[in-house]
């Protein structure tokens, strides 16, 4: 789960910002640019959260960083389907035990060779419960994983030689592979653990680009890149470096784009949503990204376990008019839900058994509530809780008035003031109502959007959801060798969310990006992050 | 003079030791666990969350947190940012980026405020008087960010002759629209401070006498006019730039200046304890410094004023 940070205030200022920003249109044809391979092209980000560790770090202010500048043993392309990058292949035939090869000849930075050991020392240190990694997560299927002990070597690493190394894993998942892009698996070079704090400030990476000498994180302002010459996989720079510029607010970057100072813009701020393509027309995106939005009812609240909860969350999620909360409220920037992943992930689909408990119906919301009734009578008011500081407020007060009125209830949002408040409330299981979440993938895969949150006993498992039907239909999943089977699976898996609603899913979140002049061969990929290496500029 | 000023310092320890006390207390107090919002959406096991909370001392009562961090700040150690880098070095780069701002925006607002103040009170009821009290009451109802979102796009955007935001190292030409932005608030409250005192002053007996001695207008009026008039001027300004060295949030935000303002909102949302605490520590301080030279002023501007020792 990365996670995107930034200021608040530009919400406040979002107003002001449409006065000012309205009106302002400039559009030229783009003449064709002749691609520059010493150009540098500049783009937005934010200061990360964490050093430059690759499984410290799980925001996308340093995942962007990170993504740049290592390579994993595999890539995702726009589409999100994994490519070798530094490994030669990935074998298994029980989907629990892999054989991992990595390609001869490939160098961090520094020239030492990325071997087999730079992987799993790594993972290694990831996993140890002692160094307090905030990825530590993603090896607890890796035999030896142990989140009560520290556990210095996870028992299922085992170097064979400087190319290869064998993963057993505590039981069969047949898309460990597809995780192995994700930040938190990309190796690390010996010079690392001399001093980690001082490699987290100056990392020595493998991947297509590599920090523009000591010191080329300026904190809060900006870190520069440039082309690694060393690396020899697909992803070749067509540019010459890529120098990302921390914003506090998105409204600043979007000025930036508009004065000719940025030349990649991958969020609108919210004053623009309504401007931005017309003013930079076939140089913006609006795309599907991998990102959820539901609000959870837990079973634990009054009036909403065993048949009766059933009747209601399936009432609610009837009376919800998904189509105008994201035409009114959104502009059309987030999607309806019509399951509990997301579109851009491969094996998505909209014609799940059950996903008509997603449609605006009144009437039968109604009815379901009315049986609700007939089992124990309702009272009391329904809430959402949300953050305030995350712009929250304007969808949560559409539902819940929606809610309200179809089904002649008592219902409001709950704000908390900070993230921090509130997502204390939800661990702390103290939350005595029901709240928003949202979910953006790590790696493309349905089973990322299914088994961490839903399985019993999962970690983002915030209503304790539980139904063993659920957990061995995800088990077998990923227990599938064969992709296909393995979908199958996952649907089945999401037909019984939708007949228990652990979570009530709302809408799919939308990329929106703009770009200069100066570029071309911009796309954003399946993670909403423009792929910066197929750039390229003309000056 | 010497005694009075070692007096000042002294007393600054204990207001230093209470603020620090109080902004450590309040960080601490702030509902929510920020460990827990380091992981976003997602719920990390509780040992995990166990873990990094002893990283950053964070399972420790607040007492003894607060002890360490003092502990550090008399070692010159300032705690570490979540993101690893020494309180000290943050300090060390957004200071002075705000310091230079700062600056710029009272030298604006001081020369014009002043300049304008003077012909007006001088004026009084004239239709520069009257144009300028239009002005200044049409800048002083604008908030800062219509002002900034305004000039960042007419002379950022549309004439560019400014860059939007502010580029690569800060340098002091990109920290001018800024600082105008900045200047324009506190230039009508000193347009009119600086109004009202003149003409105050321009009624006092002493003019009268200089005029009937027979001393020149050009010497009158900086001389004797002037000077007098300054004292309430001058402490708007320092008071005005303490302010701007500390709270320049959303001009910073707008313009994308990598100062103390941008800075510190980010910790507050990031609840980076040692981060905030450093940073209200050394703006208490830079108050502190600010009001006793500003008293050490008073003496210059007004021979009258004398410190005990």
């Amino acid at each position: 789960m990365k996670i995107k940070r930034i200021g608040v205030a530009a919400i406040a200022l979002a107003a002001a910002g449409a006065l000012t920003l309205a009106g302002c249109s400039s559009s030229s044809e783009p003449e064709a640019p002749a691609g520059d391979s010493t150009a540098i092209i500049t783009t937005n980000g934010s200061e990360p959260q964490n050093p430059l560790i690759p499984t410290n770090t799980n925001e996308t202010g340093g995942g962007k960083i990170l993504d740049s500048i290592f390579a994993g043993l595999v890539y995702y392309d726009g589409e999100g389907a994994p490519h070798n990058d530094m490994a030669e292949s990935i074998e298994t035939d029980d989907a629990q035990t892999y054989t991992i090869t990595i390609k001869d000849g490939q160098k961090f930075t520094n020239g030492e060779d990325v071997t087999s050991e730079s992987f799993v020392k790594a993972w290694n240190y990831g996993a140890a419960l002692d160094n307090a990694q905030l990825s530590s997560y993603f090896f607890d299927s890796i035999e030896g994983f142990s989140y009560d002990e520290n556990v210095d070597e996870l028992s299922g690493l085992e170097v064979v030689d400087d190319s290869t190394f064998t993963v057993t894993l505590k039981q069969p998942e047949s898309d460990f592979p597809l995780r192995l892009g994700y930040s938190a698996f990309f190796p690390l070079p010996e010079a690392a653990w001399e001093d980690l704090d001082a490699f987290g400030e100056n990392p020595i990476g493998n991947g297509p680009y590599m920090l523009d000498g000591e010191g080329a994180w300026k904190h809060n302002e900006r870190i520069d890149l440039v082309v690694n010459e060393d690396y020899q996989g697909d992803r070749q720079a067509a540019n010459g470096g890529l120098s990302i510029i921390f914003y506090a607010t998105q409204d600043a970057a979007y000025a930036d784009l508009q004065g000719g100072n940025l030349d990649i813009l991958d969020a609108i701020p919210d004053s623009a949503l309504s401007t931005f393509q017309d003013e930079f027309g076939d140089r913006s995106v609006t795309q599907g990204a991998a990102i959820f939005q539901s609000f959870v009812v837990p079973d634990r609240l009054a009036h909403f376990g065993g048949e009766e909860g059933k009747l209601r969350r399936a009432a609610i999620s009837h009376a919800i008019n998904r189509e105008e909360v994201t035409d009114v409220i959104f502009s059309g920037t987030r999607t309806p839900a019509h399951d509990f992943t997301s579109p851009v992930i491969d094996g998505y689909s909209e014609d799940i058994p059950g996903s008509e408990v997603l449609e605006y119906d009144p009437e039968l919301a109604k009815e379901l509530w009315a049986e609700a009734d007939a089992i124990s009578p309702w009272e009391g008011s329904f809430q959402i809780g949300y953050n305030a500081d995350g712009g929250h407020q304007g969808w949560v007060d559409a539902v819940t008035n929606q809610i309200k009125n179809e089904l002649g209830i008592d219902a409001s949002g709950a704000p908390y003031p900070t993230f921090a408040e509130f997502r204390t409330a939800i661990t702390d299981r103290t939350i005595e109502t029901g709240f928003r979440t949202g979910w953006q993938a790590d790696y493309p895969s349905l089973s990322n959007f299914l088994g961490p949150i839903y399985v019993t006993g999962a970690g983002s498992n915030d209503g304790d959801y539980s139904n063993p039907e659920f957990d061995a239909l995800i088990q077998e999943g990923l227990s599938e060798t064969e992709v296909e089977a393995g979908i199958e699976k996952f649907q089945q898996a999401q037909e019984i969310l939708f007949e228990d609603l652990p979570a009530i899913p709302l809408w799919y979140s939308t990329v929106n990006g703009a770009w200069s002049e100066q570029v071309e061969n911009v796309q954003f990929g399946w993670n909403s992050v423009p792929l910066y290496y197929e750039v390229t500029k003309s000056e | 003079m010497a005694g009075y000023i070692a007096r000042r310092l002294l007393q600054a320890i204990p207001v230093l030791l209470g603020t620090t006390f109080l902004i450590y207390f309040m960080v601490f107090a702030m509902p929510g666990d920020p460990v827990v919002a380091l992981f976003g959406d997602k719920t990390p096991p509780p040992q995990v969350l166990e873990a990094v909370r002893e990283r950053y001392n964070l399972d420790q009562p607040f007492i003894v947190q607060y002890l360490l961090f003092l502990a550090g700040i008399f070692q010159g150690d300032f705690g570490v940012s979540f993101s690893g880098q020494p309180v000290s070095e943050i300090l060390a780069v957004t200071f002075p980026v705000t310091l230079q701002l700062a600056i710029l925006a009272v030298l604006i607002e001081m020369v014009f405020g002043i300049t304008i103040g003077l012909v007006s009170g001088l004026r009084k009821g004239g239709i520069f008087d009257a144009s300028f009290l239009v002005v200044s009451l049409i800048l002083i109802s604008l908030p800062v960010f219509v002002v900034a979102f305004v000039a960042q796009f007419v002379f950022g955007i549309q004439l560019g002759w400014f860059r939007t935001t502010v580029g690569p190292g800060a340098p002091i030409q990109d920290l001018i629209l800024p600082a105008i932005v900045l200047a324009t608030i506190s230039f009508a409250q000193i347009v009119r401070l600086t109004r009202a005192s003149v003409i105050d002053t321009g009624g006092q007996d002493f003019v009268r006498t200089a005029a009937s001695k027979g001393l020149s207008r050009r010497r009158i009026v900086p001389v004797h006019i002037l000077r007098n008039s300054l004292i309430p001027v001058v402490t708007y300004l320092a008071v005005d730039f303490g302010v701007l060295m500390v709270g320049a949030t959303v001009t910073e935000g707008i313009f994308n200046v990598p100062g103390v303002g941008r800075t510190l909102y980010q910790a507050i949302i990031r609840g980076e304890g040692p981060t905030v605490v450093s940073f209200v520590t050394v703006m208490v301080l830079i108050y502190l410094v600010i009001n006793l030279l500003v008293d050490l002023l008073y003496a210059v501007l007004d021979p009258r004023i004398r410190y005990a020792k």
